[in-house]
C-alpha cells in the first residue's frame, strides 16, 4: 500500500435521525480511510449502516438523516459534509461513482441505455449528447457487451440482469471517477453472473486504478475482490484489516460468526449450519455496553457495563472488543471458554 | 407488428360501437308520446298519421329503422331534423368545429395549468406554494362548472368589464376574437381538469421521485430540476396522459351548460335543444356524433400511451 | 375489519369526520325541512324582494322576495335525493353485474364489459339528459337517471374487484368444498370487495349533487314548485345583473356538500386500508 495522503477519510462520522420515540443513530463515530487504488470491502448485516455510510459519502441520505458536527468525510482534502449541494453535484459522477444493487430497478425505463451512460458526461464535461455518444460507446465496450454499438439504442428491459448491471458499471465510470462505491452490486444477481461481475470489477480496477468501496453482506464476494475488509455491526465499526488476515485470523468473535455460518465448501456438512444466536439490538434500546455482548459467548461482566474502543491489536487489525479471539488463544467456537452467558 | 395492435384495439372497439348505437337508438325511441302525432296535431287523420310515418320509415320494424340508420349514418347521413327538416348532419357539422374549438382550448388549458401546478407542487412541496396548489386541486373538482362560470362572468365581465360573457368568434375568422371570446367559457371548462390534472400529475410524480433510478440519477451528479425534468416527468406523465384521454369525455358532456350560459351555438347548446323539443333524429344525430367522437379520442389516447412506453411490446 | 375498527380510524382523520358530521346535519335538515323552516319558501313578498342579509332574512330575499335562506333548507331535500339515487341504484344494480360478469368470466364477461364501456363513453350529463327527458321530466325521473349513469362505473369498480379476488385461496377452497355460486358470492366476494365500493359510493355522493344542480340548472330536473340548488342558482343567474350575490348561497350549499363527500371518501380509503398505520 502506498503512503500518499488517503484519497478517501471518513473521521468519526456519526448520523442521527429524530423520531418520535427518541433520536437514532444509524452510524455511531465511524472512521476509516480508502487509499488510491485500494479495494476495500465494507461488510455487515442489513441494518449494520453500511448503506446509510456510504450514501453519506455522495451526499444521497434522506433528508432527515443528520450529522454530528464532529463528522467529517475528507476526499482530496475537501470534507464533503460541509460543501454547499452545488459543488457535491460536481463531484458525483465526475470524481466518485455508484452502483446500486437491483439494476432493473435502478436504470431509467424509459430511456436508452446509451443516453444512460452518456449522461455524466454530458452533465461534466458539457458537450453534447451527439459527441458524448462515442464516449459512451467506449464505456459499453469496456464491460464487455457484445455488439456494443446496437445495444446503445436498447432499453434496460431488453437486457439481461447481469449486463443491465454492466451497463450501470459503465455509467458510473463514464467520467473516469476516482472512486467507485459498489453498495450491493451483486445480491439480486445469479451466482453465474455475480462472478462474471465481481470479475469486471477487477479488471476495470486493474486497468484504471480507481478505488472502490465495496459494501456486501456476502463473504464470499469479499474474498473475491477486496484488499482490506471494515466489518460493522449496528452502527459501529468492529474489526477492521486486511483481506487475508480478517479470513484467517478474525479478532472479533462478530466476525468470526459471520465465516462461520458460511456453510463449508469442502468436507462432510456439519449437522446443522452454525448462526449467530440472537438478533440485532434494536436501535432505540442499545445496551450500555459493547453492542454484541448480547449475542457473544465470550461476554464477560466488563462487555456489558462499558463499550470497547476501536483500536489496534498488535497483530495488525483494528477492533474494537475487550477479549478479541487471538488474546486467549483458543478457538472461536467457545468450546473451551471460560465466558458466561447471560 | 403495429399493424396487429391496432386490429386488436379496433376489434374491441367496433362492438361496442354496435351495442351502444342500438342502445341508444331504442333509447330515444322509448320517448313517449308519438313524435308524429306531436307534429301532426291531435286532429289529424289516419291517413295523414300513415302517410307521414311512411314518409319517416317509421312503420317498419325497429331493427330495420335501425340498420337502416346505421348504415346512413356511416355514409355521413343522419336524417332531418323532425322540427326544421334541416339535414341532421349538416347541423352537427356546423356546431362540432365550434365545439371542439372550445373543448380543445378547455384542455389545453388543463394540461398547461395542471402540470405547471403539479411540478411547482412537488419542486416546494412543503411550502406555501405546495399547500395553494393542493388546496386548488382540492376545491376544482367540487366546484360545477355553471359556478364556475358564474363567478367568472361576475368578476371578468360584470365588475371588470375585461372579456364578454357571451358569443364566440370562430378561430378561422379572427384569432383575436376568437381568444377574447373563448377565454371565459374554457376557463370555466378546464377547472375540473386542472383539478385532476394536477391531482394525477402530483401523485405520480411523487411515486416516480421515490424510485431507485432518480437516485442512480442523483449520483451522477444531476440536479434536483434536471431529475424532476429529465427523469421523473416522462415516467410521471404515462397514467395522465390516460387521464387525459377521459377527461375529454366528461369535458364534452359539461359542454352542455357551457355553451348555453355563454351562448355558443356549439354541440352541447344543439343537444340540449333538441332532447327539450323531443327531435329524436336530431338527438340520435348528436348523440352518435359525441359518442364517436369519445370513442375516437380514448382509442387514440390508448394509441399515444403504446407509443409513449417503450416497455409495450407491439 | 369490524366497523368499530373502521369508525375509530376515520374518527383520526378530523377532515372526514368533521365532513361526515356534516352529511349527518345535511340529512336530518332535509327530513324535518318541510318543518323547521322559518319562512313559507314559496311565500313571495314583492315589495321586500332582493334584500340583502339581515336578522330576518338571514341570507336575504330572491327576486319574488322568497326568503333565501328557508328554500336553501329545502333544497337540501333534493340534494338529499339526489345522493341517495345516485349511489343506491348503483349498488344494487351495478355492483351485482360487476360481480356476475367478473366471476362467470368468459363470454358473459365480454358482452357486459362492451356494453358498460360504451355507455361510459357517453358523456354523463348528456346520458342524464337524454334519459330524464325520454322518461318525461320531473324529479323523480331525474333521480333515476342519475342512477343509471353511475351505474357503469360500479359496474366494472365490481367486476374489476371480483376479478381480483376470485383467484384467491379462499374462494378456491369454497369452491372445492362444494359451495355454491350464490353462496360464494355473498359470503366471500361481497365482504372482501366491499371497501372500495363504499369509497367510491362517498364519491358518488358528491357527483350526484353535482349532476342534479346541473339538470336542474339546466330546467331538466326539478321542477316547481319543488326547489333544488341549482334551481336557485338558475334563478339567481337571470338576476346577475342586478344582484350578483344571490348566487353565493346555493353555491356554497353546493360546494360544502361536494366537499363533504369528497373528504369523506378520501378518509375512507385511508381508513379502510388495511395496510392503515395509526402513526404513519
Amino acid at each position: 500500500m502506498s503512503t500518499e495522503a488517503p484519497l478517501l477519510e471518513v473521521k468519526h462520522l456519526t448520523a442521527y435521525i429524530k423520531t418520535p420515540k427518541g433520536e437514532i443513530r444509524p452510524v455511531q463515530d465511524v472512521s476509516f480511510s480508502i487509499g488510491r487504488g485500494e479495494i476495500v470491502a465494507l461488510v455487515g448485516e442489513s441494518g449494520s449502516g453500511k448503506t446509510v455510510t456510504s450514501l453519506s459519502i455522495v451526499g444521497l441520505n434522506a433528508k432527515s438523516i443528520k450529522y454530528r458536527p464532529e463528522s467529517s468525510i475528507l476526499f482530496e482534502g475537501k470534507d464533503l459534509l460541509k460543501l454547499p449541494e452545488k459543488e457535491l453535484r460536481k463531484i458525483r459522477g465526475r470524481d466518485i461513482g455508484m452502483i446500486f444493487q437491483d439494476p432493473m430497478s435502478s436504470l431509467n425505463p424509459v430511456h436508452p441505455i446509451g443516453k444512460q451512460i452518456a449522461e455524466s458526461i454530458v452533465i461534466h464535461r458539457k458537450i453534447g449528447y451527439a459527441k458524448a455518444r462515442q464516449k459512451a460507446l467506449e464505456m459499453l465496450q469496456k464491460v464487455r457487451i457484445p455488439d456494443a454499438e446496437r445495444r446503445l439504442n436498447d432499453y434496460p428491459h431488453q437486457l439481461s440482469g447481469g449486463m443491465r448491471q454492466r451497463v450501470m458499471i459503465a455509467a458510473a465510470l463514464a467520467c473516469g471517477p476516482k472512486l467507485l462505491i459498489a453498495d450491493e452490486p451483486t445480491t439480486a444477481l445469479d451466482v453465474t453472473i455475480q462472478a462474471q461481475i465481481l470479475e469486471l470489477l477487477k479488471e476495470l480496477q486493474r486497468e484504471t486504478g480507481i478505488s472502490i468501496l465495496l459494501i456486501t453482506h456476502d463473504l464470499g464476494v469479499v474474498a473475491e475482490v477486496a484488499d482490506r475488509v471494515i466489518v460493522m455491526y449496528c452502527g459501529k465499526i468492529v474489526e477492521e484489516g486486511e483481506v487475508g488476515r480478517i479470513f484467517e485470523k478474525p479478532l472479533h468473535p462478530y466476525t468470526r460468526g459471520l465465516l462461520d455460518s458460511i456453510p463449508p465448501l469442502h468436507g462432510s456438512s456439519p449437522e446443522k449450519l452454525k448462526a449467530i444466536p440472537g438478533v440485532v439490538p434494536n436501535l432505540l434500546e442499545l445496551p450500555a455496553g459493547c453492542r454484541f455482548s448480547n449475542r457473544c459467548f465470550r461476554a464477560s461482566q466488563r462487555c456489558f457495563e462499558r463499550e470497547p474502543d476501536l483500536a489496534r491489536h498488535p497483530s495488525g487489525n483494528l477492533v474494537s472488543c475487550w477479549h478479541p479471539l487471538e488474546e486467549e488463544g483458543e478457538k472461536a467456537d467457545g468450546a473451551k471458554s471460560t465466558a458466561r452467558l447471560s | 407488428m403495429f399493424f396487429q395492435f391496432l386490429l386488436r384495439r379496433l376489434l374491441y372497439v367496433i362492438p361496442m360501437v354496435f351495442v351502444v348505437t342500438l342502445v341508444v337508438y331504442s333509447l330515444v325511441l322509448l320517448i313517449p308520446g308519438d313524435p308524429v302525432l306531436v307534429l301532426l296535431g291531435e286532429n289529424a287523420t289516419e291517413e295523414k298519421i300513415a302517410e307521414l310515418k311512411r314518409q319517416l320509415g317509421l312503420d317498419k320494424p325497429i331493427i330495420e329503422q335501425y340498420f337502416t340508420w346505421l348504415s346512413n349514418a356511416i355514409q355521413g347521413d343522419l336524417g332531418r331534423s323532425i322540427f326544421t327538416g334541416q339535414s341532421v348532419s349538416e347541423a352537427v357539422a356546423e356546431r362540432l368545429a365550434v365545439s371542439l374549438q372550445l373543448v380543445t382550448a378547455a384542455i389545453l388549458i388543463a394540461v398547461v395549468v395542471g402540470m405547471t401546478l403539479a411540478i411547482l407542487s412537488i419542486y416546494y412541496a412543503g411550502t406555501w406554494i405546495d399547500y395553494v396548489v393542493r388546496f386548488i386541486s382540492t376545491l376544482g373538482v367540487a366546484v360545477p362548472h355553471f359556478l364556475f362560470a358564474m363567478f367568472l362572468v361576475v368578476l371578468f365581465s360584470l365588475k371588470l368589464k375585461w372579456l364578454p360573457a357571451t358569443g364566440f368568434t370562430s378561430i378561422a375568422e379572427s384569432p383575436g376574437g376568437f381568444l377574447r371570446d373563448i377565454t371565459l367559457p374554457a376557463l370555466s371548462l378546464s377547472l375540473g381538469g386542472i383539478a385532476i390534472i394536477t391531482r394525477h400529475l402530483r401523485s405520480s410524480l411523487m411515486e416516480v421521485l421515490d424510485a431507485d433510478y432518480i437516485r442512480t440519477a442523483y449520483s451522477k451528479g444531476v440536479s434536483r430540476w434536471q431529475a424532476l425534468f429529465g427523469h421523473a416527468l416522462r415516467n410521471a406523465m404515462l397514467p395522465v396522459v390516460t387521464t387525459i384521454g377521459l377527461m375529454f369525455g366528461n369535458t364534452l358532456g359539461a359542454t352542455v351548460v357551457i355553451e348555453t350560459i355563454f351562448a355558443i351555438p356549439g354541440l352541447g347548446q344543439l343537444a340540449v335543444g333538441a332532447i327539450l323539443q323531443r327531435d329524436f333524429t336530431m338527438v340520435q344525430g348528436v348523440v352518435l356524433v359525441m359518442f364517436m367522437m369519445v370513442v375516437i379520442i380514448n382509442f387514440l389516447t390508448d394509441i399515444v400511451y403504446a407509443l409513449l412506453d417503450p416497455r409495450i411490446e407491439y | 375489519m369490524s366497523f368499530r375498527t373502521v369508525l375509530r380510524r376515520l374518527m383520526a382523520e378530523r377532515l372526514a369526520f368533521i365532513s361526515l358530521i356534516y352529511l349527518m346535519v345535511l340529512v336530518i335538515v332535509a327530513l324535518l325541512a318541510p318543518w323547521i323552516t322559518p319562512y313559507d319558501p314559496e311565500q313571495m313578498d314583492v315589495m321586500n324582494m332582493m334584500q340583502p342579509p339581515s336578522k330576518e332574512h338571514w341570507f336575504g330575499t330572491d327576486e319574488l322576495g322568497r326568503d333565501i335562506f328557508s328554500r336553501v333548507l329545502m333544497g337540501a331535500e333534493t340534494a338529499v335525493k339526489a345522493s341517495l339515487f345516485a349511489v343506491l341504484i348503483p349498488l344494487c344494480i351495478g355492483v351485482p353485474i360487476g360481480i356476475i360478469s367478473g366471476y362467470v368470466g368468459r363470454i358473459v364477461d365480454d358482452i357486459f364489459m362492451r356494453i358498460i364501456d360504451g355507455i361510459i363513453a357517453i358523456p354523463a350529463i348528456i346520458l342524464a339528459l337524454g334519459i330524464t327527458s325520454a322518461l318525461g321530466v320531473n324529479l323523480w325521473n331525474a333521480m333515476i337517471a342519475i342512477g343509471i349513469v353511475f351505474t357503469p362505473q360500479f359496474a366494472r369498480l365490481a367486476r374489476g374487484q371480483t376479478l381480483q379476488v376470485r383467484s384467491e385461496h379462499y374462494v378456491e377452497a369454497a369452491q372445492i368444498t362444494g359451495a355454491g355460486t350464490l353462496w360464494i358470492m355473498a359470503r366471500h366476494i361481497i365482504p372482501n370487495i366491499a371497501s372500495p365500493l363504499v369509497v367510491q359510493a362517498s364519491f358518488n355522493l358528491s357527483i350526484g349533487v353535482l349532476v342534479e344542480t346541473t339538470l336542474s340548472f339546466l330546467g331538466m330536473g326539478v321542477q316547481d314548485p319543488d326547489i333544488s340548488w341549482g334551481v336557485m342558482i338558475q334563478q339567481a343567474y337571470n338576476m346577475i345583473n342586478y344582484n350578483p350575490s344571490m348566487i353565493i348561497y346555493p353555491g356554497i350549499a353546493i360546494l360544502l356538500t361536494v366537499l363533504a363527500g369528497n373528504f369523506l371518501g378520501d378518509g375512507l380509503r385511508t381508513a379502510l386500508d388495511p395496510k392503515y398505520k395509526m402513526d404513519a
